[in-house]
């Protein structure tokens, strides 16, 4: 006799994915867990936070504002801009070693690098050395496609337009004689862009490549004569273009100008009197805007920041008080299971 | 007027009649003003879609949906002027989200397509001048002849014209059309039944007129003349002469039969429905919540074109030296200018809508229901059948329930119907062992053994001793059980005559067939139940031959003629037959509701059989009453002469048909009741008791007596002895009706109950629904449990929409087996379809179907949980992550002039929601189980926990999205003030750019909104793991791949290298982790306060499990207690 069976065709399949019931973690955020884990996370914040702090304590800043909005200060003579070619010069003192290496930067407030429109006005292919853009420049560098002649502009766009051209002279005053400090431009700005992302054209002179353009309409000089003292730091990878041209994300900045490594002054600025002679081209009162020069050393995390050790020894702690308001809660009402 | 008052289409092309004329083998008539009519041809097409229309068809749909065409619309703006951001960034995604949408659909289409050609591809044989000719079933057309062999099913709506049967019948199956398996006959005009051969019908002269195409798969009407030697012969036909497409042909060779309804006109594809369009609550939620946020982006967009204006109006602003404005921009119009200004910003902040979270929402539907099929705690060993999802809209929805709606017969019981008492001329009797054992025999017999039992074999080889009297009430008992032998639409599926030529029957495996040789299938239970207990007694029904039943009646073969049947329905809840006395006289047996004879019966023992009715009822039995009419010759001629008319009047047949049933169905015999038991199903107490824990209002609603109800109520735990029963029943008027209310609702407030119970019958809630309905509501809601009997089953769906739109609001839950609940399954915001012995009605219509009520408990309470929270959860975290997205890039424009720049590169912009943060969410909402399933099923109360959409309350939503505020002013002001002056962030003293600080603050983003994601993970599979830190792990390769290399087809190689340098800096390291923590932090604390100060009962149960948690912390508290010391 064939007994018959319970057909099971439609019966599911017995696994743990189809049954939900695959193999997992079930972590509860209960006091049991929250309250070590909130020790360890503390101390161990705490303890990066000092360490943090005490690293940015030991940075040395100086700021000196140089836009001459005093009438009293020597560059206020400067922010006439019917003066072309206005130096002026500041004494300040150092009263002990400035560590090197010193990064000697130039800072700009109330200035829009951020601004949309600027920011596209600049041509990629142009600024990687391809000719075809030198005589065409691409449509976002407008206003400065062309000039009044209609001669491509090279480079192209607001961005190469409005480029710093306020250049400093640092001398160490001895004796009240000046010894001028050696400033090096060389690793200022990012690598890749030095070698990768930006390129001249490769024609040998460089000045070739130029041929029936013009330099942008506020640049004293084209672009092939930017650095006159070295001739492989010109057109477009000219250390000081490459770091304009990377624009800040904020409207108060600071982009690196120089490094002070060499000679007397490998190890630092020693304490004394020191004068900078500043060439005073750039107009930023239209604005509001400041000028400054900052020098600063830096350490592995960079310069004098305050605020990554504040933020840890404040949440450190948080995380500390947190742990033990939780134990007096947990002591005071339980858990609820029980009931 | 024509007689037919609807047509399925609504509205009738003005050319079209209300009937169709078919010629029999379209032999057209000769005479020249014959206009033939058109008819739809042969093909179902249930795709939607073809090849050439698919893609426009397609994209329209998906472009109705709002959110799609927002993104559309955004996209068209990105291409005509000139926004902060490339077309792609919004065209990518929503490219991607059209493209998933329109694979899963045009999957879903082609399996219809290939249905589809199966079915119209499908080899048929159709009579063409004489011979059969094979041809494609697509090809068939109104009027052909068709043939169709054993075990086909019907290509066409046929009406049969001959069989291979002399009697021109057939047997078919209509289980793919309403899932009833029994046999059921089919008959054919004796004028056509004869034409058996190709060439016979030939010659056969005929035509059809019948109504136009109708869905209900139970009416036709429509009669066939056929021209026999000139004259004209008119017969009705009825829905007993059609075959539906679809249904099977059974124990029959071969049959002949002329197509009158075709293709996408045949009952089957009348009945194919669109989907019900029933959307859940979060659905609704969802959409609202879009609102808001569209709310919040215009905000957002107008407050930055109004600032930039602001800032504009000062000239040192608007123009400095160093960013001179074009000539065009100089030209333009300054409204030109602010209009584009405003679709600009609008552009920029328009992820805040999330795109994806439609896909995804649809994507988790689809993949998430799959669980619910493949559950073996709701597979049903005995059946074989799972748990079928019909749509995926509604899963969330099973964890919203607040009423639960359910049918009785079937759905609480097993619909399995078990002889147990019955009632014969005022005598009680019981079966014992397939004996009658009248009422108070064996109650004083020391044993039940044979001496004492009088059995009906005794009493009627007595009949012949005994005294007239005892005779008499005798013959009573026999005619009772001749009655119920003889009163049913019983088939028999073995022994019949036609079978037997058949040889080995394959219905016979196909049904389960025992060793016993006869089998009875019958549509409805009872009947089944009472044919074979009357078999049992010895009345047996041995089958029906031409217009011949066969009884053996205690061994002796009786045949009696079939004269009518007056067929079952639910308004007249009674069936009759008329048959023919072996000794030649015409009676009339009739059974039903006791409320459906009683008051039609003259004579009998009237009282004591209503008494034994209700006490029948009161033990929960199925009660039904027997009832006899003896016609005289001159009566029945009469009968006979009315039945006839009535069916075949072409005009207002129903209603003349119920005409002659009740000329027909009156002054009658009583002859007995019976009671039939209906056992409960297995767990249904357990599982009304975890849906009341569960703070489920569960209501019954049956077409039973009262007093069946209430028994099986109390038996099944719906009632309880402890409650406060509360009864509104034969309410005659309006006004007692209200004065009985307000007795109830008087009841309600003094009775120091603690539960109350209420009792409805369909007549007295008809009249509660008229006048009362506030009233009633208020009574109900006070109830804990509701009964309503004698219900019709609009009335059913009516009580379903009542509470659905009552001020609350509540999720409505019905669930039910038959036909009669489909209304109301259609109505309730979920339908459940038990697949239970009434056929497939209430499983196709409904949203799930499961095998039995106890599987509810499980999909209510744990599929119904999980899926809550999950796609809750999974709309609050899509709206968070948008608003972390979006609102740097917002509080950026205030840094940069609201001069629209953007924080974040395109690509990131792109990918942020297709890739970077789609896979966790999409992973956790389909396997996140915040508590384990048997913990949820052992404890209804937890669903109380997500009761009225509390994962999606407004504060909850309020919650996610100031969180998500929150977070995006951490992670961009943390990122702003690390920036502070522009100190150098790196070792080398060179600095960041505008792309190092937006990939900083959206490294961040992605970091923390995948962990807040993980924080509110409980269940992590491989699979979490591998998708979050997956996912994390992702951003950081492709971040460094994208900045690796100078990308030769994009404009701007502006993170070149950006990713790289940010993370050489050490600061960035540390301010990513003291941002990300910071975010988490008051969330973290916020969690664990709550679940100690303010727990949820899912909370509860979550600490329950791991009782280590409470042993590990104690050891902490020492190890704290002195770290601490040895801190301070």
């Amino acid at each position: 006799m064939v007994k018959e069976e319970l057909s099971t065709e439609n019966r599911p399949d017995n696994t743990a994915f189809t049954q939900q019931r695959l193999p997992a973690w079930q972590p509860i955020l209960s006091a049991g867990i929250i309250i070590p884990g909130f020790v360890l996370i503390g101390l161990a914040f705490i303890g990066i936070g000092v360490a943090l702090l005490v690293t940015s304590q030991s940075i040395q800043v100086m700021e000196i504002d140089y836009t001459g909005v005093d009438q009293g200060s020597p560059c206020f003579k400067c922010t006439d801009s019917t003066v072309s070619n206005c130096k002026c010069e500041i004494e300040f003192t150092i009263d002990k070693l400035f560590e090197g290496p010193v990064f000697f930067y130039y800072g700009l407030s109330n200035y829009f690098q951020n601004y949309r429109k600027y920011g596209a006005s600049k041509d990629a292919s142009q600024l990687s050395g391809d000719l075809d853009y030198f005589t065409s420049p691409a449509t976002e560098c407008d206003p400065y496609i062309k000039d009044n002649n209609d001669k491509p502009i090279v480079p192209c766009g607001s961005i190469a337009n409005s480029m710093f051209n306020d250049s400093f002279v640092l001398s160490r005053l001895i004796n009240g004689a000046k010894e001028v400090v050696p400033l090096d431009g060389k690793g200022i700005s990012w690598w890749t862009d030095y070698n990768v992302k930006y390129r001249n054209p490769s024609i040998t002179p460089l000045k070739n490549a130029f041929n029936g353009t013009v330099k942008p309409i506020n640049w004293p000089r084209p672009a092939y004569e930017l650095d006159t003292s070295d001739p492989a730091n010109n057109g477009f990878i000219n250390q000081d273009f490459l770091v304009w041209m990377r624009r800040a994300a904020l409207p108060n900045f600071r982009k690196l100008y120089r490094r002070i490594t060499e000679g007397n002054y490998a190890d630092g600025l020693p304490a004394g009197d020191y004068s900078l002679e500043i060439t005073y081209n750039y107009p930023v009162l239209s604005f509001d805007g400041r000028k400054k020069v900052v020098f600063s050393n830096v350490s592995w995390m960079g310069g004098k920041n305050e605020f990554l050790g504040i933020a840890y020894l404040v949440i450190g702690s948080l995380c500390v008080i947190m742990s033990i308001v939780m134990l007096i809660v947990y002591a005071k009402f339980k858990f609820p299971d029980e009931d | 007027r024509l007689f037919l008052p609807s047509s399925p289409q609504g509205l009738d092309p003005p050319h079209q009649s209300d009937t169709r004329t078919v010629y029999v083998a379209n032999r057209f008539p000769q005479h020249g003003h014959y206009v033939p009519q058109r008819f739809a041809d042969n093909k179902i097409v249930s795709s939607k879609y073809t090849v050439w229309n698919f893609i426009p068809k397609n994209l329209f749909e998906q472009f109705r949906r709002i959110a799609n065409f927002y993104f559309l619309i955004i996209f068209l703006v990105q291409l005509m002027i000139d926004t902060p951001t490339s077309p792609v960034t919004s065209g990518l995604p929503l490219f991607f989200v059209i493209t998933v949408t329109a694979i899963k659909q045009g999957y879903e289409d082609w399996l219809r397509h290939k249905a589809d050609n199966e079915v119209n591809g499908a080899p048929v044989f159709v009579v063409r001048s004489g011979s059969l000719v094979q041809t494609r079933s697509r090809n068939i057309r109104v009027g052909d002849i068709v043939r169709v062999a054993k075990d086909e099913t019907f290509p066409a709506d046929l009406v049969l014209l001959s069989s291979d049967r002399a009697d021109g019948t057939c047997h078919i199956t209509t289980a793919s059309l309403d899932g009833e398996t029994n046999l059921k006959t089919h008959y054919s005009v004796a004028e056509t039944a004869v034409c058996q051969s190709e060439s016979q019908l030939e010659a056969l002269q005929a035509v059809v007129e019948c109504q136009q195409p109708e869905p209900d798969l139970y009416r036709f009407v429509g009669r066939l003349t056929v021209t026999q030697h000139g004259e004209e012969i008119v017969r009705p036909l009825g829905p007993e002469n059609l075959l539906l497409r679809g249904a099977r042909l059974k124990n029959t060779k071969e049959i002949f039969a002329v197509a009158v309804y075709t293709g996408m006109e045949s009952k089957m594809a009348l009945n194919y429905k669109c989907k019900s369009q029933k959307r859940s609550a979060v659905e609704k939620s969802m959409n609202t919540y879009l609102i808001i946020y569209l709310g919040i982006l215009l905000f957002e967009a107008i407050l930055s074109t109004i600032l930039k204006y602001a800032w504009q109006f000062d000239d040192k602003w608007d123009e400095p030296f160093y960013n001179k404005k074009t000539e065009q921009e100089r030209n333009s119009s300054q409204i030109l200018e602010f209009i584009s200004d405003f679709l600009a910003f609008m552009v920029l902040y328009n992820f805040i809508i999330p795109i994806s979270l439609y896909v995804t929402v649809e994507m988790q539907k689809f993949l998430g229901s799959f669980f619910i099929g493949w559950d073996l705690d709701l597979y049903h060993e005995e059946s074989d059948q799972k748990a079928q999802v019909n749509t995926s809209d509604l899963n969330e929805e099973l964890g919203q329930v607040e009423y639960v709606f359910t049918d009785k017969t079937g759905t609480l019981t097993e619909n399995e119907m078990h002889f147990r008492e019955c009632s014969i001329n005022g005598t009680k009797y019981r079966e014992v062992n397939g004996k009658l054992v009248p009422e108070g025999m064996t109650d004083d017999s020391p044993d039940g053994s044979a001496p004492h039992l009088v059995t009906l074999t005794h009493i009627y080889s007595l009949t012949l001793l005994l005294t007239d009297t005892h005779a008499i009430n005798n013959k009573t008992e026999l005619l009772f059980l001749s009655a119920v032998a003889l009163c049913h639409t019983v088939q028999i599926s073995y022994d019949q005559p036609d079978c037997l030529l058949a040889g080995g029957d394959p219905f016979s495996h196909a049904n389960g067939f025992s060793s016993n040789h006869m089998e009875y299938y019958a549509s409805s239970p009872d009947e089944k139940a009472l044919v074979e207990a009357a078999k049992r007694i010895g009345v047996a029904f041995t089958g029906t031959s031409g217009n011949t039943m066969e009884i053996q009646t205690f061994g002796k073969s009786e045949k009696y003629k079939l004269l009518h049947v007056l067929e079952f329905d639910p308004n007249r809840r009674r069936m009759s037959v008329i048959v023919q006395t072996p000794s030649g006289g015409q009676i009339l047996f009739t059974k039903g509701a006791e409320s459906a004879i009683f008051p039609f019966t003259t004579g009998g023992e009237i009282e004591k059989t209503r008494l034994h009715v209700d006490e029948f009822a009161l033990k929960g039995l199925r009660t039904l009453v027997v009832a006899c009419r003896h016609f005289s010759a001159a009566e029945y001629v009469e009968v006979d002469r009315r039945l006839n008319a009535a069916r075949t009047a072409l005009q207002q047949r129903e209603e003349k048909l119920q005409e002659a049933f009740s000329y027909i169905e009156r002054d009658l015999q009583l002859l007995g009741a019976t009671g039939v038991e209906d056992k409960l199903q297995d767990k249904v107490q357990e599982t009304i008791e975890a849906l009341r824990l569960a703070g489920i209002k569960v209501w019954v609603l049956t077409g039973d007596k009262h007093e069946t109800a209430v028994s099986v109520s109390l038996s099944c735990g719906h009632f309880h002895r402890t409650m406060n029963i509360l009864e509104l029943l034969q309410q005659r008027t309006d006004n007692d009706c209200a004065e009985q209310l307000r007795v109830l609702a008087r009841r309600i407030k003094e009775d120091h109950v603690i539960q109350h119970g209420l009792v409805v019958d369909g007549a007295s809630l008809s009249l509660a629904l008229r006048g009362h309905e506030k009233l009633f509501m208020e009574v109900c809601k006070s109830c804990s449990a509701v009964l309503c009997c004698r219900m019709a089953p609009l009335q059913k769906a009516k009580i379903v929409r009542l509470i659905k739109t009552s001020p609350e609001k509540p999720i409505t839950l019905a669930v039910g087996d038959g036909a009669n609940d489909v209304s109301m399954i259609q109505e309730a915001h979920v339908g459940i379809g038990i697949m239970g012995k009434e056929g497939r009605q209430a499983v196709r219509n409904s949203d799930y179907a499961i095998a039995r009520f106890k599987f509810l408990a499980k999909l209510l309470l744990v599929h119904g949980h999980f899926y809550y929270v999950r796609i809750a959860t999974l709309v609050q975290y899509f709206f968070y992550k948008n608003v972390c997205f979006i609102t740097p890039q917002f509080l950026y424009q205030f840094f940069c002039l609201f001069s629209q720049q953007t924080l974040y590169d395109s690509v990131y912009l792109t990918l942020y929601n297709i890739c970077f943060t789609s896979l966790p969410i999409l992973v956790y909402s389909l396997f996140e189980q915040l508590v384990h399933p048997h913990v949820l099923q052992s404890k209804p109360a937890l669903y109380r926990d997500i009761s009225k959409n509390a994962v999606l309350s407004m504060r909850t939503f309020l919650y996610w999205t100031l969180l998500g505020f929150a977070h995006a002013f951490i992670f961009f002001f943390g990122s702003y003030i690390l920036m502070g002056e522009d100190t150098t962030l790196m070792g080398n003293g060179q600095m960041f750019g505008n792309w190092t600080f937006g990939t900083l603050v959206f490294t961040v983003m992605v970091i923390t909104v995948t962990l807040k994601l993980a924080l509110e993970t409980h269940f992590w599979t491989w699979i979490s793991h591998f998708v979050t830190w997956g996912s994390i792990a992702f951003y950081f390769i492709f971040s460094l791949f994208y900045g690796g290399i100078i990308w030769p087809f994009l404009h701007t190689q502006d993170m070149y290298f950006v990713f790289v340098q940010l993370l050489s800096s050490g600061s960035a390291w540390f301010a990513i982790i003291i941002i990300v923590i910071t975010c988490l932090f008051p969330d973290v604390v916020k969690k664990v306060f709550y679940r100690h100060l303010k727990p949820t009962n899912t909370q509860k149960s979550q600490v329950t499990r791991d009782t280590m948690n409470d042993v590990g912390i104690n050891a902490y508290i020492y190890i704290y207690i002195y770290i601490n010391a040895w801190h301070y």
